[in-house]
């Protein structure tokens, strides 16, 4: 199999190469295995996060909820050991409560069909007030050694959450390039009507996505606990906005359609990068978020230069092209078509 | 008429039997103070409920409004204490919500950066140079000049129930009744068929986001002179109360239809939901997870009302 990078992936090499090149003469400790390990294991949080946000918005969704999600189970599990429940199968439940979450997402968006956009940021609140209000604003502390290896330990020199990382991507990567769902994902993300028209279950598909970026962002919940030894209400806050920050770093269009695990990887990595290195550097945080800030915007206007200043909707939809015919302005005479197809088949 | 002011009936309906219920089991309810102290709060997150509800009507999005908030009041705290004279704090307050404001919507509508990506580079970029340039003290002690604004009382109301008031119906008339306003709407329902009409959208756009900036400006000084400090989280998580408001109050996310009035019913919704909890003895922890509740059933109430549970999922179309 012969790997194949888009140009803006190559960019993103260059940017990852460049900026560590920089960091490197920036700080001394940057660039030494014990510093790069250390840092891919908050990479791999948000990593883990970001692999099935990729395939949402490709789906042209979006889950804000992840962090929520993060803290929600994280929550559960601490709750559930601290009343005697032994820790693993306390984990095990934790997660089942965050797959749980995003089966929920997932049924909203994909069968009363409420935008994913409301319905994420109501169970960004809703998630995460639910894991303040059980905890009542105290965090849980004193895990066992054997889960705390979850966040800290290593096999073979290298942190048992990158290890669970990389997995992830090349499995991710396989099912979003070599398999049928994979490319329907795609298919979604461009015109869900014509996926729909051609027999596939897109409700199902949708409900799937969101369920599994549950199902992650609560193993990412787990392993941030194990990290740093807590499990509290207002973990990983914020993690929402870093990964999506990744993600469309990435390459991953919010118009859909369009993004790749591996530009996904790259966006994960140079951020997280430019995090440890500035901090390292002793750069003050507002200044690395500016930073981080200017870079994303500066990807983001490159990427759209190269598609040929093709406009990027986010919030107002994209309306179909209006087709001039003898002086007449129509509208999409197929789009009207399909939403009297959906309407006499309900 | 009815079914055109259903939403803001629903909420008014909601509003009432929420106070009424407060009022007779709980005696505290009916104090004057509560009662100023709700409306007050109402009207700083309503004047910012302005601006976002024009946002989100004309298809875009605003999340850095509880940063600029937070800059605005530094500022002004800053200059009321090296001395200016509090007109000239309001002032500055307002043109640099209006120039914060102005710079989202120059990214937006001439670079084309889709607002959610600015406005959140933004959300992050401001905060984190409040937290460096504070190095998160507060800004205290204030002359005693600057609770003027917040403190004076009009037939029992404090000054800042007037302005958010006066804010309220001005926007309501602007928007309902004047070109600019009705080229808002244009824009929200239909980009490419308002640029067909003639209508230069990218000022729209521009205006739109300078507007919702300057209005933060304003509410600024509405919130802030009631204190005699100024914190720095000032305005943590006025982007996400704001936008519950907006939708709560029947604003349509994806642009196109949306009151001001509606958003202030809103407001004052979660405003009185909020004191709800204290008066009923439920902690302050869950007022979130409430928050949250509301958006969801407020919006799956309007998508099976208005039956566009039909239209494809997704969120940007």
């Amino acid at each position: 199999m012969r790997i194949r990078l888009l140009w803006r992936e190559r960019v993103l090499i260059g940017l990852l190469v460049g900026s560590g090149v920089l960091l490197a003469l920036l700080s001394d400790v940057f660039f030494t295995p014990a510093n790069l390990l250390r840092a891919t294991r908050y990479a791999a949080e948000i990593g883990l996060v970001a692999l099935p946000m990729t395939m949402i918005i490709i789906s042209r969704g979006i889950d804000l909820s992840v962090a929520s999600n993060m803290a929600l189970s994280a929550m559960t599990m601490g709750l559930l050991w601290q009343r005697g429940i032994p820790v693993w199968p306390a984990a095990a439940l934790g997660i089942a409560a965050g797959t749980l979450a995003g089966w929920l997402n997932g049924w909203v968006i994909a069968r009363v069909r409420v935008p994913a956009i409301v319905v994420t940021l109501a169970t960004l609140a809703v998630y995460r007030g639910v894991a303040t209000g059980l905890s009542g604003g105290t965090g849980i502390l004193g895990f066992p050694d054997s889960f705390l290896a979850l966040g800290a330990g290593t096999v073979a020199g290298v942190p048992i959450q990158t290890i669970i990382w990389i997995a992830g991507i090349a499995a991710a990567a396989v099912f979003l390039t070599r398999t049928a769902v994979g490319r329907y994902i795609y298919g979604i993300g461009h015109n869900e009507t014509a996926l729909r028209f051609s027999g596939i279950d897109v409700d199902r598909i949708v409900l799937g996505l969101y369920t599994a970026s549950g199902f992650v962002s609560a193993l990412a919940g787990m392993i941030y606990a194990a990290r740093v030894g807590t499990a509290k209400s207002n973990a990983a806050a914020g993690y929402e906005l870093t990964v999506i920050t990744a993600v469309v770093l990435g390459g991953t269009s919010l118009a859909g359609g369009e993004g790749t695990i591996v530009g996904t990887m790259l966006g994960v990595l140079i951020i997280t990068i430019l995090q440890n290195g500035l901090t390292l550097a002793r750069v003050p945080a507002a200044v690395q978020d500016v930073l981080i800030g200017t870079v994303l915007v500066g990807a983001v206007l490159t990427y759209r230069e190269r598609a040929g200043r093709k406009e990027v909707f986010v919030i107002a939809p994209p309306q179909p092209e209006p087709h001039h015919a003898g002086g007449r302005v129509l509208t999409d005479p197929g789009n009207d078509l399909a939403v009297g197809e959906e309407r006499r088949n309900p | 008429m009815m079914m055109k002011w259903g939403r803001e009936l629903t909420i008014l309906a909601a509003l009432a039997l929420l106070a009424g219920y407060l009022s007779l089991t709980q005696p505290n309810f009916r104090d004057a103070f509560t009662l100023s102290t709700i409306l007050t709060n109402a009207a700083y997150v309503g004047v910012v409920g302005i601006g976002m509800t024009m946002v989100i009507v004309a298809g875009q999005i605003d999340i850095s409004v509880g940063s600029m908030l937070a800059v605005c009041a530094l500022i002004a705290g800053t200059l009321a204490r090296a001395g200016a004279p509090m007109f000239l704090v309001v002032l500055a307050s307002l043109a640099l919500g209006l120039g914060m404001g102005a710079l989202n919507g120059a990214l937006i509508a001439y670079l084309r950066i889709p607002s959610i990506i600015v406005t959140l580079a933004t959300l992050t970029a401001l905060r984190g140079a409040i937290v460096w340039w504070t190095k998160g003290y507060w800004v205290m002690p204030l002359p005693p000049g600057w609770k003027f604004l917040g403190t004076t009382h009009i037939l029992g109301l404090p000054l800042p129930v007037w302005i958010g008031w006066t804010a309220v119906l001005a926007a309501a008339y602007v928007l309902a009744h004047t070109i600019i306003g009705r080229e808002v709407y244009a824009l929200g329902s239909n980009p490419q068929a308002a640029r067909l009409a003639g209508i230069d959208t990218a000022r729209v756009t521009f205006w739109v986001f300078a507007l919702s900036g300057l209005l933060v400006g304003l509410a600024t000084m509405l919130h802030v002179t009631r204190f005699s400090m100024v914190q720095t989280q000032e305005g943590l998580g006025l982007e996400f109360l704001v936008i519950t408001a907006v939708v709560v109050g029947g604003t349509n996310i994806f642009g196109g239809s949306g009151t001001v009035a509606g958003t202030y019913l809103g407001v004052l919704l979660l405003t009185v939901t909020s004191s709800a909890l204290t008066f009923l003895g439920i902690s302050a922890t869950w007022d979130q997870a409430i928050r949250g509740a509301f958006i969801l059933v407020a919006v799956t109430a309007d998508i099976v009302r208005t039956g566009r549970w039909r239209q494809p999922v997704g969120w940007a179309r």
